[in-house]
């Protein structure tokens, strides 16, 4: 051993004393990040987590949709104002009179981001990469479920994918062809990722076409379709995108580059928005919110938002395999209460499953009655007063606070209107999902939010056999009106078929639908064009800052 | 003490293997999977995704076939310099991550781990430097006023978690002062409060165990007779008592140091690092197995390595300890 008097631990201390002063104190706040004025336009967003992957085909939260609006372009668009489909790069479109033909007419000179035209082909590549078996991406439902020949090859039980309804004739005319009319396709392409085009030439330089994952989604590989290109890639610290130009709609970006944060914790976000280095927060703490509105209801934004906490209820554990008892429970919470007292972010209370008011659609269906109906009917089920009935379980997950809140405030109801007792099972989000995906459960805490404006989005879950439906409840007269609104031959006999569905649900209730939704964020007063969208999507092009 | 080194490292294998295991077949008896997700998949969905990432192979062959990835099968240690990556150097293959199937879980402990060890690094710094001089301090002047403010700095430092610390100093020094950014990882200037935050609660644990370690030594009968021998009271405490005073923070340090080291959870939430405790925590919620057993994998290697390190040292720095 060396000599222990030279290179003794206890002569190193002072300079390991000395370290963290040396490394930590010499540094200055980088003028970039500073969070002055600066004199380019650069949205700073807080956008919850770190995206799974950039690769549209391959991603499927709101953090990774919130980036893949600003990489990758639709070949329709929403509205901001009011969410009809307006020309994206089709710059027109035909539907054929029977409804199941979309021909697609893409604007002349679109490019992808190294300059390379975008051709109709691309959007067939595409199309073909999303449902080759191999590739496995769990979005591609969104093709099987509408397009002609697209469930086979995604099964592979056809192997031609010119049989799929997917052509493109020419390189600015795109064909889709569908198994049946699907209303709602226009608004399912302008809402959902998975019908962008890919760059699947560029796709190919980094591996085979259909491997999750490869290369091509790193910043300097990416080629992109959007407003925005891919600058830089930090995993967990930030995604930065840059102005494209060669975008088809260029000139109307305003913003010179968005910065996402991929923060997952509220408190922290809302720190940073304080000291000025977000401009909008993904979320918001509930606890907040009455600060907010008091000292900065500038800064505060509470959007309607297309989505509705319900609890659902398997239809097949007693005492719930009786519709009696499950409307009876339904009946017997306060929703005006719950809204106003446990969640006090604006939400709307729900009496029916769908959305009031999406796409002009309002479900007359209403959960009426009251807790007269409710004991009436619980007793007629063979529950007088609550007496006799089994053991129930409300099963949650703790992921939000107040979910405990809300099953709390339910379960005093019930005992106090119906004389039930109910016990509350927490569950780890991957526990809970597996508990209410193999039918672990009695009443179980549920939420959707919807992927396009359609009433069809909440309707079409309780389907019987549809993958969503945890309730496992069946009506051959729901899943006949499902199929007949399809076929319907305008909007109006539509959504009857929609009306009489709501009204269904109401009467059985495998569902019991507590409150819709409403998207609370913190947005800084200097962020214009940002329009509050019933799906929380706000589209890039319009944003911009006032200095 | 070569052949002590090589017979530790021997034991280490057998240990590796039991966590590896442990750790590879609890998670797959937990309930959900890296896609249960709140949209279910369609059947033939699912079915494409278990054939991609082999997950319909019989568990037992899933087990060696990871097995025989982890093992090493190259030597370049120097390939770590240049960015880490144990695939290069051992030929050692986490695999990809099933929640971010663009990286590696080698690229991915590549990335955050320099994140983790430069925190982790400057928070050792400042524990050792509270730490150290407060407790020698309440020890040497011990039972007096001193003593009882050093001895609370610390209690207090021990008592006060970081999820209460770290936003009081954000509170204080990024919102009203506006010294600091409140959270990232940017400049060097990102890096005080984080470090500050972690430090202070093992600077408050030091503190306590070297003002334990001085007492005993204090009492010795070499440390009399050094002052018996008219050495100065620095010299007593500094070249005499400090060595043997020192042992107990060198115990405790094994295991801290592979802890502070492999990133924490807390601080990474709060200040937005990204380094290796978020990825560790969040997933095994993500069930991402392959990310899971790197991670504890690289964990259990630290505490390993550290503990031995913690070994050599002890019988450096006490001489009634040998080499067994």
């Amino acid at each position: 051993m060396s000599d222990p008097r030279f290179f003794h631990p206890i002569r190193l201390l002072p300079a390991v004393l000395l370290l963290p002063f040396l490394v930590a104190g010499c540094g200055r706040r980088p003028a970039a990040e500073a969070g002055g004025a600066p004199a380019r336009q650069i949205l700073r967003m807080g956008n919850s987590a770190e995206p799974q992957d950039l690769d549209p085909q391959n991603i499927q939260g709101v953090p990774e949709l919130n980036i893949s609006m600003a990489l990758f372009d639709t070949l329709v668009e929403m509205d901001p104002h009011d969410l009809h489909p307006v020309p994206g790069q089709a710059e027109s479109w035909t539907i054929s009179p029977d409804g199941l033909t979309y021909t697609f007419h893409l604007r002349p000179g679109l490019r992808w981001s190294d300059g390379e035209p975008l051709t109709a082909d691309d959007f067939v590549q595409s199309y073909r990469r999303i449902l080759t078996p191999a590739f496995a991406a769990e979005y591609a439902y969104l093709f099987t479920s509408f397009v002609r020949g697209a469930k086979e090859y995604n099964d592979g039980t056809l192997t031609d994918f010119s049989q799929v309804g997917i052509h493109a004739p020419d390189p600015r005319t795109l064909v889709v062809s569908l198994k049946q009319p699907t209303p709602f396709l226009l608004k399912i392409i302008a809402c959902d990722y998975v019908w962008d085009a890919v760059p699947v030439k560029t796709i190919a330089r980094f591996g085979p076409i259909d491997q999750k994952g490869s290369h091509w989604t790193r910043a300097g590989n990416l080629v992109a379709s959007g407003p925005f290109l891919l600058k830089e890639w930090t995993p967990n610290k930030r995604i930065v995108v840059t102005r494209n130009p060669y975008y088809w709609d260029a000139a109307r970006v305003k913003l010179d580059s968005i910065e996402f944060y991929p923060i997952d914790d509220q408190n922290v976000e809302e720190r940073m928005f304080r000291t000025g280095q977000l401009d909008v927060t993904y979320d918001f703490l509930p606890n907040k919110i009455d600060t907010y509105r008091r000292d900065h209801p500038e800064e505060l934004r509470i959007d309607a938002w297309l989505g509705i906490y319900y609890y659902n209820i398997n239809v097949t554990k007693p005492p719930f395999t009786d519709a009696r008892v499950r409307r009876a429970f339904a009946l017997a919470i306060d929703r005006d209460e719950l809204v106003k007292d446990v969640m006090r972010g604006g939400q709307t209370p729900a009496y029916a499953v769908s959305y009031p008011g999406v796409s002009g659609y309002a479900p007359r269906a209403h959960l009426t009655g009251g807790i007269a109906e409710a004991r009436q009917l619980l007793a007629e089920a063979g529950y007088p007063e609550g007496r006799g009935l089994p053991p129930i379980e409300l099963l949650y997950n703790p992921n939000q606070e107040y979910n405990r809140s809300v099953a709390e405030a339910i379960q005093a109801m019930w005992r106090k209107n119906l004389g039930a007792a109910v016990t509350l099972t927490s569950q780890e989000w991957k526990v809970y999902l597996d508990s209410m995906q193999t039918g672990h459960y009695q009443i179980a805490r549920a939420g959707w939010i919807a992927d396009y404006p359609d009433p069809n989005v909440f309707l079409e879950i309780y389907e019987t056999g549809n993958g969503n439906n945890y309730t496992k409840w069946s009506n051959a007269e729901y899943d006949r009106l499902l199929h007949e609104a399809l076929h319907a031959p305008d909007e109006a006999a539509r959504y009857e078929c929609y009306q009489k569905m709501d009204a269904i649900l109401v009467r059985e209730c495998p569902v019991i639908p507590l409150f819709y939704y409403t998207k609370t964020y913190a947005l800084s007063p200097r962020v214009q064009g940002w329009w509050p969208t019933l799906l929380d999507q706000h589209p890039y092009k319009y944003v911009s800052l006032k200095n | 003490m070569l052949r002590y080194i090589g017979r530790r490292l021997l034991e280490a294998i057998p240990v590796m293997f039991v966590i590896i295991t442990g750790t590879f077949f609890m998670q797959r008896f937990v309930p959900g999977g890296p896609f249960t997700a709140e949209k279910a998949v369609t059947p033939e969905v699912e079915r494409n995704l278990l054939a991609y990432y082999h997950l319909n192979d019989p568990l037992w062959k899933q087990y060696a076939d990871y097995l025989w990835d982890l093992t090493p099968k190259r030597f370049h240690p120097f390939a770590l310099t240049q960015g880490f990556d144990l695939k290069e150097a051992f030929g050692i293959d986490f695999r990809p991550s099933f929640k971010y199937p663009n990286r590696t879980v080698n690229e991915i402990i590549a990335d955050k781990l320099p994140v983790s060890l430069e925190l982790g690094v400057l928070s050792l710094g400042v524990a050792l430097a509270v730490g150290l001089p407060l407790g020698v301090l309440a020890a040497v002047k011990r039972n007096s006023w001193i003593d009882y403010v050093c001895s609370s700095v610390a209690m207090t430092g021990i008592c006060v978690p970081t999820f209460v610390l770290g936003p009081l100093l954000v509170l204080a020094f990024a919102i009203h002062l506006g010294w600091f950014n409140a959270s990232g990882w940017y400049g060097p200037i990102d890096r005080v409060l984080p470090s500050l935050t972690l430090g202070s609660v093992y600077a408050a644990y030091i503190a306590r165990l070297t003002r334990g370690g001085f007492l005993e030594v204090l009492h010795q009968d070499y440390i009399r007779t050094a002052r018996a021998k008219g050495a100065s009271e620095a010299r007593v405490i500094f070249r005499h008592a400090l060595r043997g005073g020192l042992l107990p923070v060198v115990s405790f340090l094994g295991p801290a140091v592979a802890g502070i080291l492999t990133g924490s959870f807390v601080i990474e939430t709060i200040f937005q690092i990204p380094g290796l405790g978020r990825e560790f925590v969040n997933s095994a919620f993500n069930r991402d197995y392959t990310l899971i057993l790197g991670t504890v994998i690289l964990y259990a290697g630290f505490i390993i390595a550290l503990n031995l390190v913690v070994d050599v040292v002890q019988v450096w720095m006490n001489p009634k300890l040998k080499f067994e």
